[in-house]
């Protein structure tokens, strides 16, 4: 376990991160951009774990087991609003939801 | 009974109180009672304390009613003090109100706001008894804008016309110049003294200064722009020929009897700091002497009935002036007195003329109104006969004698005072009588409407005589020598004091003024009975003259181009006012801010989700940098 260098951990993190601002950027399918969303968390909680490691501390783990749980209610609130979008405008298309622009 | 001193200004501001308070809901009859009989019953209580204040002969009576205000050592009192000139100031200020309330019953009768009218004119009555009995200079000063206010909303009573709020905005913006003026004197006073209660100031003035100390010269000026603004004297004489727009009865009161002699009150009361400066002193003798000849020529040439007898309070005002620069205190007070009985009578004569002919001002279009209306003609002639001081049975007589004579032979007189009073004398005989030949001779003009009533020509038969009877109390060395008034008087205002050698030229300028008065009367009948031809042909070759007169010698022009039109046009240059401008660019800068901010919100998920990613990596990148 601790010959994995910590800037490994962090790059793979980073990477994982910027794959999933990318794909929030790009995707118009909404279950895609919360897939992504989903993705960002899970990068950062990769970090917590990596600086957890590194630091010897329980802190890290800590971290994790909070943005799951936080993950957990965000995905079931996001759905419920996504069910909803489409039963508005018949799509899943992102930016076809922009009737609330200023 | 001194001690029910405070009644006699309580008592008109309670009525004035009650008749505000009921807001015209009393009926005439009630209104009436509550405004005439509180002024009655003043006027009786004044009466009686006149009577035992010069009975039991004593000097002086103060009475502390209680602290006004207590700031470091500013602590005036809202205090009274009657003395001889206030003792004379209350009794004319009541009677006369008095009589000219219960004229304002008939007067008023069938106009809308009776009610309001009583009001104005007993709270008017109130200001102007604080103002005389006040025994500070800061009581004074509240009696002194109250009776401004009473003028504004009384030239103005009859408000629907444009030209009557004209009139009362003027006179009130006028007589604030010189109020300011006289703010700026009391607050001299009270940082050099250290008091503004008047009898301190009196005794304390001649220890602090000199004869002719820079600082007593100083507020003697500025005091005299106060008594200037308020009465009238050039150069802020232009407001009281407007006054004339409010109701005859308060043409009466306020724009001949009292008001307007406040200015000689205020110089008299202050004599003692005249006294230290005598270049002021020379100076309220010139202003004088200038007014009375201004204001004389042109009431010559004035068509309004109630015109001309503006001109002539202007006139009359600028007499007593000329008595107070050449230290004749007591003939002014004594010129004061007759002139408020003879000019209220001249007034309310003139508003019952006015009234009968159906508002009809212009003397031109009256005539003959000698047989119809006895009772009025009869009054209004002894009115004018003391106005252009008839010798020997008017009280006019008596008390311009006096300024005439003490013009030429006070110690402070000279040739040229005394010439502007005596053309001034003749000009007043002139006028004075064409107003009453083309009144009442010559043919009918205008149809005569219904008659006076009782109410009106009661009041009218007393003034004509006290305007015949008040001289009395005052006669010169060459005839009986009574003085009665100047021997009470004598406590509070000092003597005048005769240059030597003098005194035999006064029966020969008594005749110098009974001459002019009798020619002025002629000059009067030639043109305006007799030659009535030669009247057209004089006014054609002498129309710019007639017209530069008429037009109160363009004083009204001149300060139109002086100061209204520079500051009307300062006011059309500043309309965007600049100073908004810091106040509109903080506006016009939060709406340029919400425009663009309004456009990033587009609806574009996309857009939102790089503000955040761009906003968190400057943050990100800040703190890095910062650290």
């Amino acid at each position: 376990m601790n010959n994995v260098p910590v800037e490994a951990g962090l790059i793979l993190a980073g990477i994982l991160f910027i794959l999933g601002l990318i794909s929030v950027l790009i995707r118009r399918n909404i279950i895609f951009m919360l897939i992504s969303v989903e993705i960002m968390l899970n990068a950062a909680g990769l970090a917590f774990i990596v600086a957890g490691a590194r630091w010897g501390q329980p802190d890290g783990q800590v971290m994790f087991i909070f943005i799951v749980t936080m993950a957990a209610a965000e995905v079931s609130v996001g759905l419920a609003l996504i069910l909803q979008i489409y039963h508005q405008i018949k799509t899943l298309d992102g930016d076809a939801a922009n009737r609330m622009k200023g | 009974m001194n001690e029910f001193l405070w009644l006699i200004p309580a008592l008109p501001l309670a009525g004035a109180l009650v008749l505000i308070l009921t807001r015209g809901n009393l009926s005439r009859t009630v209104a009436s009672i509550i405004g005439a009989g509180s002024v009655g019953m003043a006027a009786i209580v004044a009466i009686i304390i006149n009577l035992d204040f010069i009975s039991s002969g004593q000097q002086a009576y103060h009475q502390v009613l209680w602290t006004w205000m207590n700031v470091d050592d500013f602590s005036p009192a809202f205090a009274f003090y009657l003395d001889a000139l206030s003792v004379i100031f209350i009794f004319v200020i009541t009677f006369v109100g008095f009589l000219i309330h219960i004229y304002s019953i008939g007067f008023m009768a069938d106009d809308s706001g009776f009610s309001r009218f009583f009001a104005f004119l007993n709270l008017f009555v109130c200001s102007m008894l604080i103002l005389v009995l006040a025994d500070n200079l800061v009581l004074l000063y509240l009696g002194w804008e109250g009776v401004g206010l009473c003028s504004y909303l009384l030239i103005g009573f009859w408000y629907d016309e444009e030209k009557n709020g004209y009139a009362a905005r003027k006179a009130f913006i006028i007589t604030r110049v010189g109020d300011t003026a006289m703010a700026i004197g009391l607050f001299m006073l009270f940082s050099t003294l250290g008091t503004l209660n008047i009898q301190e100031i009196l005794t304390q003035a001649p220890q602090a200064w000199t004869v002719g100390s820079q600082t007593a010269i100083a507020i003697a000026f500025l005091l005299l722009g106060g008594a200037v603004g308020k009465s009238a004297q050039l150069p802020l004489q232009t407001w009281l020929p407007d006054a004339m727009a409010g109701p005859s009865p308060v043409s009466a009161l306020i724009h001949a009897a009292t008001m307007v002699t406040a200015g000689v009150y205020l110089i008299a009361r202050m004599h003692v700091i005249f006294e230290l400066a005598p270049v002021a002193q020379l100076w309220v003798g010139i202003i004088g002497a200038i007014t009375l000849l201004l204001a004389g020529f042109s009431a010559l040439t004035q068509f309004d009935l109630k015109r001309v007898l503006a001109y002539s309070t202007i006139s009359q005002i600028g007499y007593m002036f000329l008595a107070l620069g050449i230290g004749a205190w007591s003939s002014a007070i004594f010129h004061f007195m007759i002139h408020a009985f003879f000019k209220a009578l001249l007034f309310l004569g003139a508003g019952a003329v006015i009234m009968v002919l159906h508002h009809e001002h212009d003397m031109f279009k009256m005539g003959g109104l000698k047989n119809k209306l006895p009772v009025i003609y009869w009054t209004f002639l002894i009115g004018a006969a003391s106005l252009a001081a008839l010798p020997f049975i008017t009280a006019g007589f008596y008390s311009k004698d006096q300024i005439l004579w003490l013009a030429w032979a006070g110690e402070k007189g000279n040739i040229w005072f005394y010439l502007a009073a005596l053309i001034g004398a003749l000009v007043t005989s002139i006028y004075t009588f064409r107003m009453v030949f083309l009144t009442f001779f010559g043919e009918e003009k205008t149809h005569v409407g219904h008659g006076a009533g009782r109410l009106i020509t009661i009041p009218l038969v007393i003034l004509a005589v006290l305007s015949l009877l008040g001289g009395f109390i005052e006669l010169p060395h060459t005839m009986g020598h009574v003085t009665l008034l100047s021997d009470f008087l004598q406590p509070v205002l000092p003597d005048v004091v005769l240059r030597p050698g003098t005194e035999q030229s006064e029966w020969w300028m008594q005749g110098i003024a009974a001459i002019l008065c009798l020619l002025g009367i002629y000059v009067a009948y030639f043109f305006y009975m007799k030659r009535t031809d030669l009247r057209a042909e004089i006014k054609g070759a002498t129309y710019e003259l007639n017209r530069f007169w008429f037009s109160g010698w363009g004083f009204d022009a001149l300060y139109d181009i002086l100061f209204v039109q520079p500051f009307l046009y300062l006011a059309r240059t500043n309309k965007n006012d600049f100073l908004d401008k810091i106040n509109e660019g903080m506006v016009t800068g939060a709406n340029f801010f919400h425009k663009t901010f309004a456009l990033t919100q587009n609806g574009v998920m996309r857009w939102y989700i790089m503000g955040i990613v761009v906003g968190a990596i400057l943050i990100l990148s800040l703190g890095l940098l910062l650290h």
